[in-house]
């Protein structure tokens, strides 16, 4: 049995986001973090190894920096980590991302007792479909929306949350299952993981690697490649903006109640 | 079956996925027939509603009354309830049957289960959480007009442009991005609920809506739905709310207090609901269901009150059509200011308390 982690690197878009002068998101210049919904994806996985002992293999695919994600994977507890990189794989949409991890988890061996876990979404792209697409490509069942993940001989049960409730389901592995933030805490790196995980090997799918695997198709990957394509990118025009309210505060409140009274909003 | 996607020229016609719990349809899909009726006359083609379910074939009028010209109704005793497996299956051989060319899914926990799935074995491309949708290049160039910040005067477009033109906020929601997919067919897209505004219900057009039965072949889901659960709504459908006042990462100086004094403002607009910016969530602050933005709900009140929330992209998103917003910050360049009706800089923890006196006084003087 061994289980799969999808994991993301990702820019902090919740600190300063930088954009460059021809409207293009300067990621270089950002801090970058584990996809937070991926950690409850790898807290996942770390606690089915803890009851079954089973092998987590944390794949992911991005430039070469990924790497630094991967070795923070490692001192949480996974076993294995794979970074599918190359020039050729970059700019893909959902569809090309999803079929170049699919094929790197075929080239790597999915077999009738594995699980595969994702994030819900990464925080860059808020799609929440590679997942699912992944499941797609691999013809496995796909479960999304995980609050609650139990496993017992070769089935696994999840609650399913949805807007209005949610939904208790079991199925048999293989499967792939996205994770919510209330999932699961994500537990820290271990002092021993930090000190061991510049040791540990990184293995890498690059395109020679993975250019003849049936799974992905040459034509649709990267950015040439990818279904769907930016036809146009902006910002919102430059503050056409309200009324700043002047004076002391309470002459702004006072004004604020006088304009809300005579527009009968309250 | 003969299908392939990249056959353009085959499809046709604008579709919208009806989604249906417990035999009863979703607003979102009315929004989504609303939406799809005006791309449909844009492109001069079809608006088709598909309907998947067991027993719901008269939901189809109701589809009809919001401007479908057709629907397919696909019933199956293993289509009562949602499954990824036999929903994808269904869906997706009716359109590979039928050949749309613009496939419209709620971005719902069922839509943004199912469209994936289906985009990836339809081998096409999909848009998540559109919040603009346009066929026509004058329409989108009217759109970029009003919505951009481009000067147009410098730029050339193709005008005979008929993609759909799928408008989200993009890069953690700091900038807005039209996407198409030119190459593959049926041009997909999710959009969020509450999003595209429900059109008018035409009693008429909802009786001379042609319905249609389908029929798929369907086999077992591997994923067994042990039981479901529906649980009451604990708070006010944020969705549907007059008057939303909503806390931001600036309320961190005292949360408590913050929430209090926003819950009281709340009280005092009137029987208000308070929500909070994806940062104020993310803390912990507020539940899930009371984010507002492009990963929360998107809402459109009478008034919304913004208090010490920075006002990104993705949060405008949220809540720019609201009626009258009012913005609190300290920082006087904040980006809400842009979106705000009234704007008052300032430190929250000592405007909110005044605004509350000020609002009481008034009502008082009426």
């Amino acid at each position: 049995m061994k289980i799969y982690v999808c994991v993301k690197q990702v820019p902090d878009t919740s600190g300063k986001v930088a954009v460059k002068e021809n409207g293009v998101l300067d990621r270089a210049s950002m801090k970058t973090i584990i996809n937070p919904d991926d950690l409850n994806a790898v807290e996942a996985a770390l606690q089915i190894k803890d009851q079954e002992g089973c092998e987590v293999i944390a794949v992911t695919m991005g430039p070469p920096a990924a790497e630094s994600m991967l070795r923070e994977l490692y001192a949480m507890g996974i076993d294995k980590a794979v970074l599918i990189s190359g020039r050729e794989f970059g700019g893909s949409d959902t569809f090309a991302t999803s079929q170049v991890i699919a094929g790197g988890i075929h080239h790597l061996g999915l077999e009738k007792d594995d699980i595969i876990f994702c994030g819900r979404q990464a925080i860059d792209g808020d799609t929440a479909q590679v997942g699912p697409q992944i499941a797609e490509k691999l013809n496995i069942p796909q479960v999304t929306y995980a609050g609650e993940v139990k496993y017992e001989n070769g089935k696994v049960f999840v609650k399913r949350m949805t807007e209005d409730g949610y939904m208790k389901v079991e199925v048999e592995t293989p499967v792939l299952i996205t994770c919510i933030k209330e999932l699961n805490e994500p537990r820290y790196m271990t002092v021993r993981g930090i000190l061991e995980c510049f040791d540990r090997p990184i293995t890498v799918l690059d395109y020679p690697t993975l250019e003849n695997e049936p799974l992905i198709d040459k034509t649709t990957i990267g950015l040439a490649g990818s279904p769907t394509t930016i036809f146009q990118s902006f910002t919102p025009p430059v503050a056409k903006g309200g009324e700043m309210l002047e004076g002391t505060t309470q002459e702004k409140t006072d004004a604020l109640a006088a304009k809300l009274a005579k527009a009968q909003l309250i | 079956m003969e299908y392939n996607s990249a056959k353009i020229e085959d499809f046709r016609d604008i579709w919208v996925f009806c989604e249906q719990r417990r035999g009863k349809l979703m607003e979102t899909d009315f929004e989504l027939v609303s939406e799809g009726r005006k791309l449909a006359d844009e492109r001069h083609s079809q608006l088709v509603g598909v309907l998947l379910g067991y027993n719901v074939k008269d939901l189809a009028n109701e589809i009809g009354g919001y401007g479908a010209d057709k629907v397919y109704v696909i019933e199956d005793p293993a289509l009562k309830d949602y499954s990824s497996e036999t929903y994808a299956d269904a869906l997706c051989q009716i359109v590979m049957d039928k050949k749309p060319e613009v496939l419209l899914i709620g971005a719902s926990t069922i839509g943004r289960d199912l469209a994936p799935r289906c985009a990836a074995r339809l081998h096409t491309g999909l848009t998540a959480d559109c919040t603009h949708l346009d066929i026509d290049m004058n329409k989108y160039l009217d759109f970029l007009k009003e919505a951009s910040s481009i000067d147009l005067s410098t730029r050339k477009f193709k005008m005979e442009d008929t993609n759909l033109k799928m408008t989200r906020p993009a890069f953690g929601g700091h900038m807005m991005a039209t996407i198409t997919c030119p190459r593959f067919r049926p041009c997909m897209s999710t959009v969020r609920p509450g999003v595209m505004k429900k059109g008018e219900f035409d009693e008429t057009k909802a009786k001379n809506v042609l319905v249609e039965d389908y029929s798929v072949t369907l086999k077992d889901p591997l994923v067994k739905v042990v039981e479901i659960v529906t649980e009451e709504k604990k708070g006010v459908d944020l969705t549907g709310a007059e008057i939303v006042v909503a806390v931001g990462a600036g309320i961190s100086k005292d949360v408590e207090k913050g929430m209090a004094l926003a819950q009281e403002l709340a009280d005092v607009l009137g029987n208000g609901v308070v929500a909070g910016s994806r940062p104020a969530v993310e803390a912990g602050w507020l539940d899930h269901e009371l984010q507002i933005g492009q990963t929360g709900k998107t809402v459109r009140p009478k008034i919304y009150v913004a208090l010490g929330i920075s006002g990104a992209i993705q949060h405008k998103a949220g809540m720019q059509d609201s009626e009258t917003v009012i913005a609190v910050n300290t920082n006087p360049s904040a980006p809400i200011f842009e979106a705000a009706t009234y704007g008052i800089a300032g430190d929250l923890f000592e405007v909110v308390p005044k605004m509350i006196a000020s609002i009481k006084a008034a009502k008082a003087a009426k």
